[in-house]
């Protein structure tokens, strides 16, 4: 009797504790890990379809690399840090991680840099914008792929400022992209003889913009910069429009995706400014690749989508080619190789980690210019990609002036 | 008592093979370091009943502070995390003076609204970063001497520290303080009308639980190496309370298999059925409170002793 | 008035419009109280929801923002898969909430009558995590928007802001449906009949009166109410799984302040804690978050029972 109650007590506590228990370490694959916000304010962005375009990425480069099969884990961070730390972490740790795939979200991807520093496991930061993943949070193993907030600065601010937007107050999410994009902003509207008057800080993810609108009323600007990405953008916006605001205001969109326009509209969206790395239309490489894509999703690619095929292949290319998933070894060879698909031609991994490739100032199409459904965008400029994210700033160890 | 004594030995011997058994150090880690922080809430909640809604606020806050110290003013982590709990101590003080006031639900109101303002605070000083918490920080080396940025090392500093935690507590609650808590968790009036200052005694119960609280919260952030708005979050608080109460409230060892089990429903149970890993906590949650209210070890110990005293009586104290 | 007369001081020349009161434009300021009214009137609802449990059946109903996300979409599935219009959901959803607060006082909170209260809280506790939990995975954390009924679209030209509207609308619906409650409560014999059951159920029932459907009725008037808050709130804030809960804890926080068994206090603290809110937003942004708790440590401090409360 007391045998068997303490043998249900250790059983209890043993059985919670066992499933802690590692699945070995696999050194015949090569495990890709996605990180991403796949139920949250970024979801569309990437998520579950991003993992899609993995997947379609593994599939033509032949399903396997040095006769290792490739394994692909993803989970959702839910714009958490702390949980894509400890994810990234623990698949370094315990599941032989050879790749990470950044999903949306800043903070999250700062946090998994730290991460990638210490378990030496390269970190492709495919969503977040934070130009600081290539400054002061730079690390040997992590590369900067899609785009930043330097570059949307460059694109979008530039554009605005020089079709008369002079004076500015932001809407800015509160975290690390936020004040990144909104600080990359306003240097470039000082540069080019426009004024900040003010921002206010939003609560990512918050329900109700109508407060925070007013404060931006009553500031008098002529541009309302939303620094925000996401549903918060579509939100703020389509607040800014209930509110009267952007009768007075000219609403700056400094990150919006494909998905966004699609879910404003081109009644709402119309005459945006915004800048892209990639859009599904420019030539017939991508409108090959978005026809797959659409096929098995029903939506056209994102940039961040495109950017995580792109990506997953450059790193198998890197590995064939050294024939050695050793992180060292890739991580060099990254840096030398130059990018030539679908996604960019011509692109190049910089020391601090960024990939370096032409970005596209768009304009949202009015209804009636729209020929066919998705045709969203047409291409205002087409900046190179040295133009676009700019001189290194030495901030970052690796890579001084 | 025997049979509690070959219990603990032999849960002892577990706990020091833990690195050879192939378990994954930091998961044990974070598992005690939810046992410290339920034992502690289980001296307020199991020994004083006094249902405190918003304890995150101490585990959490700590957490930041001794990140904070380690990261910007490079403090060792042994005087970032002592510096830690004397905040949290201080904060428990404050929290605690303001909610004792009340009694029952009223003192759970209280201590959620207070901690949800400690949320805030933390989301919005300039020292905590905000939406992306404190990253980045480093084990360092303790008192200078032993680095410890190997798991395994840091494991069994973490399970001393557990232990020391887990017998300090049955020290209090077997002193002659702990004794008077008890006086005043049967009946109040009684007890103040024997001329004890319940107020004072309860505050003190709460201080000590904050104060140990802030003690796991720092040593979780120096094993994940980050505090974030997870750890003051409300939810943290709902988490803790289940985990005390599903082990069993006024049983020593109860919060420990309580956090056990939910710390690893929460890592392995997520992988499994993602999301609706907090619609399934709130199952066990309404299952426990209608029919479980004894929690595991509650439930256990009284089978026992009902064995032992077949006439029915009451169990004696939790060993 | 006294605006203009402060005004005239600060500004230069007499004849000048007011425009500032210590620095900040009359327009800002008007802007945020009169969004911090909106706030107001659904504090001053589900805190009116919450006082109207606890006073009347010693239950904390921690469940109470998860009731008010389920009336949200209530109004949103109606609309999306039955086609009920906004009207017809602003009955139907609190009604369809309501009946579910029954359900969940006779198979749940029945049985935990005899023992601590505090069990109750738990129990609710509980509850919301269920609710919010499912809501969340088969939903999504990103909201949905629900449409603003047409007859309501639009907006007030204020001159100090455009008010859209239905923000308006909110108002007016949120204080007729509480004094209204109020009222009932307060002053006419059905309302007797349930203060009488909070002061002695036993002595009540043995007059005749069927107490355990009258705390069924209550919980599930309660919680009907918390619903209708969230349809009235569906046009405003995106419908989503997570819209209750941080609402929620601000609305302990009310009820606190105003006296926990006290309907008027729930109702008038709730109304000017939404303004008192809206005028922190500008004079000092980063404290409108904590305003309330603050507001509440104060209260606890000076006057423990409440502002309205009766120890």
């Amino acid at each position: 009797m007391r045998a068997r109650m303490w043998a249900v007590a250790v059983a209890t506590l043993g059985v919670s504790v066992v499933p802690g228990t590692p699945v070995p370490a696999a050194t015949d694959q090569v495990v890709i890990g996605d990180i991403d916000d796949m139920s949250g304010v970024y979801a569309d962005v990437m998520g579950a379809a991003g993992v899609e375009a993995i997947n379609m990425a593994i599939a033509d480069f032949g399903g396997t690399v040095l006769g290792r099969k490739i394994v692909v884990l993803t989970a959702d961070h839910q714009n958490k840090p702390d949980i894509g730390a400890s994810k990234f972490r623990e698949w370094a740790d315990q599941n032989g991680l050879n790749l990470l795939l950044g999903g949306s979200n800043t903070g999250v991807n700062i946090a998994m840099a730290k991460v990638a520093a210490v378990k030496k496991v390269p970190l492709f930061n495919i969503g977040p914008g934070g130009a600081s993943l290539t400054n002061e949070d730079c690390t040997a193993y992590t590369v900067h792929y899609v785009y930043d907030t330097v570059a949307l600065a460059n694109g979008t601010a530039t554009a605005i400022v020089n079709s008369g937007g002079k004076s500015w107050f932001y809407l800015t999410a509160d975290y690390a992209f936020g004040t990144q994009l909104q600080a990359a902003a306003s240097k470039v509207v000082e540069t080019h003889g426009g004024k900040n008057v003010g921002a206010v800080r939003v609560p990512l993810g918050a329900a109700d913009f109508s407060s925070f609108l007013l404060q931006a009323q009553a500031s008098g600007a002529q541009v309302l910069g939303l620094a925000n990405a996401g549903t918060d953008f579509s939100n703020s916006l389509k607040a800014a429009n209930e509110f009267g605001i952007t009768k007075t205001m000219k609403p700056a969109a400094l990150l919006a995706f494909l998905t966004d326009i699609h879910s404003l509209t081109l009644n709402t969206a119309q005459g945006l400014y915004l800048t892209t790395a990639w859009y599904w239309d420019l030539n017939p490489e991508t409108r090959a690749f978005a026809k797959r894509f659409f096929a098995k999703i029903n939506r056209q690619p994102t940039m961040d989508q495109a950017g995580a095929y792109s990506a997953t292949l450059t790193y198998l290319k890197a590995v064939k080619a050294v024939a050695s998933t050793d992180s060292d070894q890739v991580m060099a060879e990254l840096k030398k190789m130059k990018i030539n698909d679908m996604f960019t031609q011509g692109g190049y991994i910089r020391a601090d980690g960024a990939m370096i490739h032409d970005m596209y100032v768009m304009q949202v199409k009015r209804p009636q210019e729209s020929k066919y459904p998705w045709d969203y965008y047409k291409v205002v400029k087409k900046m190179s990609g040295e133009e676009a994210f700019g001189p290194i700033t030495g901030l970052c160890p690796l890579a001084r002036k | 008592m025997r049979t509690t004594a070959i219990l603990y030995a032999l849960l002892g011997l577990f706990a020091l093979c833990v690195p050879w058994l192939g378990i994954y150090p930091v998961f044990m880690m974070k598992l005690l370091c939810f046992a410290m922080f339920a034992c502690a809430y289980n001296l307020l909640l199991g020994f004083g009943r006094m249902l405190s809604f918003g304890h995150a606020a101490f585990f959490g806050f700590a957490a930041y502070v001794s990140s904070w110290l380690i990261t910007a003013h490079a403090f060792g982590p042994s005087a970032a995390i002592l510096c830690a709990m004397v905040v949290a101590a201080a904060l428990g003080t404050l929290i605690g003076g303001l909610a004792i006031r009340r009694h029952g639900i009223y003192f759970a109101m209280i201590t959620l609204a207070l901690g949800q303002l400690v949320y805030f605070v933390c989301l919005e000083a300039p020292f905590t970063g905000g939406e992306n918490g404190l990253q980045g920080v480093p084990r360092g080396s303790l008192f200078g001497i032993l680095p410890l940025r190997s798991d395994v090392v840091l494991y069994y500093l973490v399970l001393a520290i557990f232990v020391a935690v887990f017998l300090f507590i049955r020290r209090v609650v077997h002193s002659p303080f702990g004794q008077v808590l008890k006086a005043i968790r049967e009946s109040e009036p009684r007890a103040i009308s024997l001329g004890y200052d319940s107020n004072r005694y309860k505050l003190v119960a709460f201080v000590i639980s904050a104060t140990l609280a802030g003690l796991a919260g720092s040593l979780n952030a120096l094993v994940l190496g980050f505090a974030t708005l997870s750890d003051v979050q409300q939810s943290t608080s709902g988490e803790v309370i289940l985990m005390t109460l599903l082990g069993g409230t006024g049983t020593f060892f109860g919060p420990v298999v309580g956090a056990a089990v939910i710390v690893t429903l929460q890592e392995y149970l997520s992988d499994i059925v993602g999301g609706w890993v907090t619609a399934i906590i709130g199952l066990i949650f309404v299952a426990c409170v209608l029919s479980f209210r004894r929690g595991i070890v509650g439930e256990l110990e009284t089978l026992r002793l009902r064995r032992l005293r077949p006439m029915g009586k009451e169990p004696a104290a939790p060993a | 008035m006294l605006a203009r007369r402060i005004g005239r001081v600060a500004a230069h020349g007499c004849s000048a419009p007011v425009t500032e009161i210590f620095g900040i434009p009359v327009a800002v300021i008007l802007g945020q109280l009169t969004l911090g009214l909106v706030n107001g009137s659904f504090y001053a609802m589900l805190s009116l929801g919450l006082a109207v449990i606890f006073g009347l059946m010693g239950v904390v109903n921690f469940a109470h923002g998860a009731f008010y996300t389920l009336g949200a979409f209530a109004a949103l599935l109606g609309l999306q898969y039955c086609g009920i219009n906004y009207w017809a959901a602003l009955v139907l959803a609190p009604l369809a909430v309501g009946l579910i607060g029954v359900v969940v006082e006779r198979l749940l909170l029945r049985r935990l009558y005899g023992l601590d209260p505090l069990y109750g809280l738990l129990l609710t506790f509980g509850l919301a995590l269920i609710v919010e939990g499912s809501l969340h995975q088969v939903f999504g954390a990103t909201g949905q928007s629900y449409p603003v009924p047409q007859s309501l679209a639009g907006a007030l030209n204020l001159h100090f802001m455009f008010l859209p509207l239905y923000r308006a609308w909110v108002i007016l619906a949120s204080v007729v449906v509480c004094f209204s409650t109020w009222f009932v409560i307060e002053r006419t014999r059905l309302g007797a009949t349930l203060r009488a059951a909070t002061e002695n159920a036993p002595l009540l029932q043995a007059f005749g009166v069927n107490v355990p459907l009258l705390k069924a009725t209550t919980y599930g008037g309660g919680v009907a109410l918390a619903a209708l808050a969230g349809v009235l709130a569906s046009p405003v804030v995106l419908v989503n799984s997570h819209m209750g809960n941080s609402l929620v804890i601000v609305v302990f926080a009310v009820v606190v302040i105003g006296g926990m068994g006290s309907i008027l206090g729930a109702i008038v603290s709730g109304l000017v804690l939404g303004v008192v809110e809206g005028f922190t937003k500008v004079i000092y942004p980063e404290a409108s978050n904590i305003v309330v708790f603050v507001i509440m440590a104060l209260v606890l401090i000076l006057r423990p029972a409440g502002l309205f409360g009766k120890e």
